[in-house]
């Protein structure tokens, strides 16, 4: 429907509730991103899909599944994935501008987190928000949302941002899981650890300008997502880090990524188990930093 | 060859006497203290597991209550057993009351409630209601909806190549019928001499999650879309038992008999909302299944107060030892 809309010229936004429930439309979407090309310029397809995705709601088997690697196999889609509000507003403006379809995924363990920063006209006071934009529970036929008066804000697609600054071990990472890669980063500070922390923002196309400078300067990096570690786009990162800067190297570049299992169980020991956590992260970058070239 | 279960065979011995007879369908008085007994528990059960949500001891509950009159009978009639000899269940996330029908006891559905290594259908990985009883060929309830209808056309065709006159059953929600496996299952059950042994059905709430049928749906009622592929479909009420038990009797029969697929829609309550993501909270205006089966088997003397109050009692002290067992 999106890419029929799509291509009678509109635009919109369609949403899959969540991205484990994406499989019966991979068909769609490997055609939505292939028409551009195949139809050898004829057809573009403005549109943007939105799908809640990875864990920490323990949400077990099909609440928890992550789309991040899936999606950069995508060939022909953007693929963004925020992991602050603020970024969420400009990706999705940015994503709505653009004239590719746009794979917008947006950790759900995120939802309800404030960021720091507010976006444009957001009200400060988080009672005063929720007071105009949260439905009520129940009947909510007779309810209407007051949407503040946001203005304009972009983040543009492909580019990534320096979160923590550091000059030790590049730390690369998006969604849910950067933000555990910060506190990881704080934690590992007050240890006297410089770590350097890239918030991806992008998986597709990717800021390969900003890790390269990082990594260069670094000699050592860590690439953290919650997707199945086998086949990863991590993998994909560290490949091309070891292709192009491999004699800046001081230690091999790692992948932390979820477990090889076929879904994420419900009960917390197997949730915790299959799903990188902060002290993975710190241990993942203690390896890195103890290995001598 | 025809087999039946034993409770079916008491239904279709004496029924209730006198007055009473239309009222219950004929059923037997023993039939029909089994169906209200059997939704008590499924319900008191349901209930429960609601209450072990609300005390922060599991994440996430879904569940059937308010489709007890249909459930019930529907665990009730087919083949039970294990192996394509019997009858197979593709069951959705609503069927606590089919499971309790087959006679699973209250601390299965409890220990997969609280994700206990301990629960036998998924070692605490899956949420609530994803029952797996191979022993009852009951196949794993998944979360993504209506992939169960083409499955379950697989185990109804492997009984029909095996001829045991053993029938695939299978169950959905309405808003679940607009995904292609609906209709790829529609296709695959009717084609011409290929025909499947199998029940498939509908339980319409008249929901989705938060939408609502109207605004989803052209086709007057589900059942027609079955009709267009000659399929012999009706819509029940599902929150009568007696018309449900009598119409699953009725379709399963036909199905035994000719090899062909049958389609049941049944129109059920939704009575705890969706999920405990929309609170779990009980619909005060839906029709209750069990309170309006009881009152009526109270009032034509079926039942009496006194075996109503043990049956509330013993179940609740069941569900209750459960939760403790379970902990
Ligand atoms: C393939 C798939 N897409 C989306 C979902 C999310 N989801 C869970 S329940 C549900 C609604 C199902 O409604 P219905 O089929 O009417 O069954 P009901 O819950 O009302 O019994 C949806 C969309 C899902 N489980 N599977
Ligand atoms: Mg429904």
């Amino acid at each position: 429907m999106a890419m029929g809309i799509a291509m009678a010229g509109d635009r919109c936004v369609a949403e899959i509730q969540f991205c484990d429930y994406i499989f019966n439309t991979i068909d769609l979407l490997k055609i939505a991103g292939n028409t551009l090309w195949v139809t050898h310029g004829n057809y573009s397809l403005p549109m943007v899909v939105m799908t809640p995705v990875g864990s920490g709601i323990h949400g077990s088997v099909y609440h928890s599944h992550s789309f991040d690697a899936w999606a950069s196999r995508l060939a022909g889609w953007k693929i963004v994935m925020p992991a602050t509000p603020l970024d969420a507003y400009g990706l999705m403006l940015s994503a709505i501008e653009d004239p590719n379809p746009v794979l917008f995924l947006k950790p759900k363990a995120l939802m309800r987190v404030r960021g720091d920063q507010l976006i444009p006209g957001e009200p400060s006071d988080e009672k005063t928000l929720k007071s105009m934009i949260d439905a009520p529970i129940g009947d909510r036929r007779q309810w209407v949302p007051r949407w503040p008066d946001l203005e304009a804000y972009h983040v543009p697609i492909g580019k990534g941002q320096i979160t923590r600054k550091g000059d030790q071990v590049t730390v690369v990472s998006y969604g849910r899981m950067l933000l555990v890669c910060q506190e990881a980063a704080d934690q590992l500070k007050t240890e006297g650890f410089s770590i350097e922390v890239v918030d991806l923002r992008s998986i597709y196309p990717y800021d390969w300008g900003l890790i390269r400078e990082s990594v260069m300067k670094t000699g050592r990096v860590l690439f953290v997502n919650e997707d199945t570690e086998v086949t990863n786009f991590g993998e994909h990162l560290a490949y091309r880090v070891v292709q192009e800067c491999f004699y800046h190297l001081l230690a091999r570049p790692q992948v932390l990524a979820g477990q090889n299992v076929p879904g994420i169980g419900l009960h917390p020991n197997l949730e915790d188990a299959s799903i990188p956590q902060k002290k993975d992260i710190e241990n993942a970058i203690r390896a890195l930093m103890a290995e001598v070239p | 060859m025809k087999k039946t279960t034993p409770a079916a065979k008491v239904g279709q011995n004496q029924g209730v006497q006198g007055k009473t007879k239309n009222l219950f369908g004929g059923l037997s008085k023993d039939l029909l203290l089994q169906i209200h007994e059997l939704m008590v528990k499924s319900r008191i059960l349901e209930e429960r597991l609601i209450k072990i949500y609300r005390a922060g001891e599991s994440f996430f509950w879904i569940g059937g209550p308010g489709e007890e009159a249909w459930g019930v009978p529907l665990g009730l009639l087919p083949r039970k057993g294990r192996g394509i000899e019997y009858d197979f269940f593709h069951l959705h996330y609503r069927c606590t009351p089919t499971m309790v029908a087959l006679g699973m006891p209250m601390i299965e559905a409890t220990r997969l409630m609280m994700n206990r290594s301990t629960d036998i259908s998924t070692g605490g990985r899956n949420f609530s209601g994803h029952y797996c009883f191979p022993q009852w060929n009951v196949a794993p309830v998944t979360s993504p909806i209506e992939v169960q209808y083409p499955i379950a056309c697989g185990t109804a065709h492997a009984q029909k190549r095996a001829k045991a006159k053993a029938i695939s059953i299978v169950s959905g929600g309405d808003a679940g019928t607009a995904e292609g496996d609906f209709a790829s299952c529609l296709v695959w059950a009717s084609r011409r001499g290929q025909e499947l042994p199998l029940l498939i059905t509908v339980q319409n709430n008249r929901w989705g999650i938060s939408t609502s049928y109207q605004g989803q749906h052209g086709e007057e009622s589900i059942a027609n879309r079955a009709k267009a592929f000659e399929i012999r479909a009706r819509v029940v009420d599902g929150n009568d038992p007696i018309e449900s038990y009598i119409a699953i009797r009725e379709e399963l029969d036909y199905i035994r008999r000719t090899g062909k697929p049958s389609f049941i829609e049944a129109s059920v309550s939704r009575l705890y909302g969706h999920s405990s993501a929309s609170g779990a909270n009980f619909e005060k205006g839906d029709f209750d299944c069990v309170r309006e089966f009881e009152m009526k088997l109270l009032k034509a003397g079926v039942l009496t107060d006194s075996r109503v109050k043990e049956l509330w009692r013993q179940y609740e002290a069941e569900g209750v030892a459960a939760a403790d067992q379970a902990r």
